[in-house]
């Protein structure tokens, strides 16, 4: 596991220590602690941090619950948790603007949370009723939100990662200054489709993150059984786009890598490749017993790396938080939780008339 | 021996150029890879390349002449040592040679005109429409109620201009294209090249790169990025070279474009176009000859048109773009050089969903759509000499299906023969016929036929690729089939 970000590739040239200073300088993220940028060591304000506690904390105790309501059979199908995955999307939304557009593959809960989807609706989406996002109709791996920019949610491994260059290109052809963050995993990085988005986006340099979410198993498949090159952050050196290796378990090294990134996208410069190496805790989807690797591995990632013990640690330690605030946050998102699913369990089935709309407009 | 120098075919579909420029003249020594001439068609313009050496002995086609029948001799090349004055008066050694008839010029093009059927040969038809011909108001037919009546698509006394389906096709893009600043075209040579097959002639020059946008090989990508476009607002034009390199692309087309719509309780959708040549067009084999109509129609949050005529393809065409839904326009490539008569109007569209009675008849209903019309045509052509009177209808749009305009038309006529140039099994025309007997059941008098392309991989060779296809001796034997005659 990588301790800080590593540049592997760098079509702007420059060093290190520079570009971090030109992203600290030119950052969009708020408020970034002025020390960062003097000691060149990613950290993150008080108030970030509890902000970062707070959305890390409703993905990990929403995707509980939801593991807990498709083993009482409320939810059916294919139900992907993001738990030990949180620093991702929130350090990358930390990163970038309202109006950024996010789309991911089917492990999507913790994406359409921090993009201020309502937790109601996307549980109630999980368990197929008529107040989920899609009506019931889409089900957990299909959800999307016009409103706060979220596209999807989407089954097929890669098929997110054109229809994102495209949402970037829709940008370019609008002269707006949004950037497309498009996310997927180890798997889908070596899909063929993949590499044709990489070619287009560099060509026509699209404003477009694409981040790869290593968590290191491919359904039961590790990278290492998988990949030739398996530094995901190489992956766009032949098409020219830089990118870099990421702690993806330290909020503070995506917050600050993922500022880098976006800036690069929106100030014209093309594509960016953020690789973050990540870990599920749970199997690939609920029906996975991850006979693939050991309990051992699985408990040594939750003691060392987990990223929301992290940042409390940090909150009590380096900012003197009572131990009681941060009982008060983890009460307040429990709260929050419990209010989704009564919603999502009392919420009625679609009308059996939706059958038969949304199939042409 | 003096060699003839034969004209060239452009594409397996050319069957005539124009002999535009000769770049050597009589006397001239030539040599294997010189420029001899320049010919153009309405999709290019070539070289022709000496492959004899020797001396011009004698320029049999004069530049600048029209309609140059493919294989006609064009030049004499007396060889080395050859007396050259000697191989110019012997003329060529083809038996015969004679220009290619003008389009609709002599009777029997000219009825077919008539009757709504293409001018041919392809080629170098007339561009822009030579002769404008007003369209006869709209004959009083009965017609069942609620049934739709193409009839009135075009206004009575609307100026009819005549011009191939690849010129209708790119008029309709460009006027959508002024219309609407989100509309932009992409896809492999459709912007420098003019397109492989000059579908977006003259695009570039009036949109410029940022609307008309040349892609990489990598339909997969190109399409999907077009899905991602369209759901961020954008109303995109996906050309596909030919539909047969779509199959790289179906996962985007049918998992996000069509799906998308309904998996989001209808927040957003991807409203766009995917068109391109489908099916057969001469001589190229297993791989680039499959006809998609019916899979596509298979889909729901699908809609998939396939017109014939350039009108059609047009008012369609524009119909599509400006549609909330994703639209697989199937286009055919033997179809793009083809004539039509195009109503002259500022803003003609023509309703998807909506079949067109192409020609009234009473004893069979013929159904059929693209490619397809130009068999069903001929043998209504035919069998009217016969004394059977065949209705032939044009589907236009595969999905959504027009079933009451065939429905009406097989309770008029009692028989139903469907014609398309797909595979049987699983086919529209299967489709069609359990419409039908479901709906038309006690008004039968014939169980419905079919007549389709052959259930084989389309052969290369000549003789065998005719047999894969639909043949109008065979629309003929069906008719007869379920008139009992």
């Amino acid at each position: 596991m990588a301790t800080a970000a590593r540049r592997t590739q760098g079509a702007s040239a420059s060093a290190k220590s520079a570009a971090a200073k030109s992203a600290a300088g030119k950052s969009p993220s708020k408020g970034r602690a002025a020390k960062g940028a003097a000691t060149n060591a990613p950290t993150l304000s008080k108030e970030e941090e509890l902000h970062a506690y707070r959305e890390m904390l409703l993905i990990r105790r929403f995707e509980e619950k939801a593991g807990q309501m498709y083993g009482m059979g409320l939810i059916g199908g294919f139900c992907h948790l993001y738990i030990g995955q949180e620093a991702v999307v929130v350090g990358m939304q930390m990163a970038s603007n309202d109006g950024d557009q996010v789309i991911t593959g089917y492990r999507d809960h913790g994406h359409m949370l921090v993009t201020g989807m309502d937790p109601k609706g996307v549980l109630a989406e999980l368990t197929g009723r008529r107040g989920g996002y899609s009506k019931g109709k889409g089900g957990s791996m299909h959800m999307f939100s016009k409103e706060k920019q979220f596209f999807g949610g989407h089954g097929i491994v890669g098929a997110q990662v054109p229809l994102g260059t495209g949402l970037a290109f829709a940008n370019r052809y609008k002269g707006d200054d949004a950037v497309s963050l498009v996310y997927f995993g180890d798997g889908a990085a070596n899909q063929g489709q993949v590499y044709e988005s990489f070619n287009m986006a560099a060509l026509w340099k699209l404003p477009v993150v694409y981040v790869i979410e290593n968590n290191r198993y491919a359904m039961g498949t590790s990278v290492t059984r998988s990949a030739a090159q398996s530094d995901f952050s190489k992956r766009g050196i032949s098409f020219g786009i830089p990118g870099e290796q990421v702690d993806g378990m330290d909020i503070r090294a995506v917050r600050e890598a993922g500022a880098r990134a976006v800036e690069h996208a929106r100030s014209g410069e093309g594509p960016y490749i953020l690789e973050m190496l990540t870990y599920r805790y749970r199997g690939h989807s609920m029906s996975d017993p991850a006979k693939y690797r050991t309990k051992d591995e699985v408990s040594r990632m939750r003691e060392e790396h987990d990223p929301i013990e992290q940042v409390r640690r940090r909150l009590i330690g380096e900012f003197g938080v009572p131990e009681d605030e941060l009982k008060g946050i983890d009460g307040q998102i429990r709260k929050i939780v419990n209010e989704a699913a009564d919603f999502a369990t009392s919420d009625p089935e679609p009308d059996v008339s939706e059958l038969f709309t949304d199939i042409l407009h | 021996m003096p060699i003839d120098v034969l004209m060239p075919a452009l594409s397996p579909t050319m069957e005539q150029g124009k002999l535009a420029k000769w770049l050597k003249k009589e006397g001239d020594t030539v040599k294997s890879g010189d420029i001899l001439a320049e010919i153009e068609t309405d999709k290019a313009t070539m070289e022709v390349e000496a492959v004899d050496e020797g001396v011009l002995a004698k320029i049999l086609v004069a530049e600048d002449t029209d309609n140059v029948a493919v294989n006609t001799p064009i030049a004499i090349i007396a060889e080395e040592g050859e007396d050259v004055s000697a191989a110019a008066s012997a003329g060529p050694s083809a038996a015969k040679v004679e220009p290619a008839p003008a389009p609709a010029q002599d009777g029997a093009p000219a009825q077919m005109a008539a009757e709504g059927m293409a001018a041919e040969p392809a080629g170098s038809a007339p561009t822009g429409g030579t002769e404008p011909v007003a369209r006869p108001a709209a004959p009083a037919v009965m017609r069942p109620e609620g049934v739709y009546d193409a009839t009135q698509e075009i206004p009575a006394g609307t100026e009819l201009v005549t011009m191939t389906v690849r010129e209708a096709l790119r008029d309709a893009m460009a006027e959508e294209m002024r219309r609407d600043e989100t509309v932009f075209v992409m896809g492999e040579e459709v912007a420098e090249y003019q397109g492989a097959y000059k579908v977006t002639q003259g695009l570039l020059q009036e949109f410029g790169a940022r609307r008309v946008i040349d892609t990489p090989i990598t339909e997969h990508g190109f399409a999907g990025l077009g899905v991602g476009a369209a759901f961020a607002g954008l109303r995109p034009i996906v050309e596909f070279m030919t539909f047969n390199f779509a199959m790289q692309a179906i996962d985007q087309i049918i998992n996000s474009a069509a799906k998308t719509l309904y998996m989001s309780g209808g927040q957003l959708g991807a409203p766009m176009v995917f068109r391109g040549p489908n099916g057969a067009a001469s001589r190229v084999a297993a791989q680039h000859s499959h006809d998609y109509a019916a899979w596509y129609s298979n889909v729901p949050g699908l809609k998939v048109v396939m017109p014939y005529t350039a009108a059609d393809a047009k008012g369609l065409l524009k119909s599509a773009i400006r549609d909330p839904n994703p639209v697989i326009f199937l286009e055919n490539e033997i179809l793009y050089g083809q004539s039509f008569p195009v109503p002259k109007l500022d803003d003609f569209t023509v309703p998807i969903g909506k079949a067109k009675i192409h020609r009234e008849g009473t004893d069979c209903t013929i159904v059929s759509f693209g490619i397809g019309m130009t068999y069903a045509l001929k043998a209504a052509h035919e069998l009217e000499g016969e004394g059977i009177s065949c209705e032939v209808v044009d589907l236009r749009t595969i999905r959504p299906m027009d079933s009451e305009t065939v429905v009406a038309s097989v309770m008029k006529t009692g028989r139903c023969v469907c014609v398309e140039e797909g595979f049987p099994q699983s086919g529209v025309s299967a489709e069609i016929a359990t419409r039908v007997q479901a709906d038309a059941f006690d008004y039968l008098d014939a169980p419905v036929a079919r007549v389709t392309g052959k259930d084989v991989p389309m052969p290369y060779a000549a003789n065998l690729e005719k047999l894969a296809l639909p043949s109008v001796a065979e629309v003929v034997e069906a008719v007869k089939a379920v008139c009992y005659r």
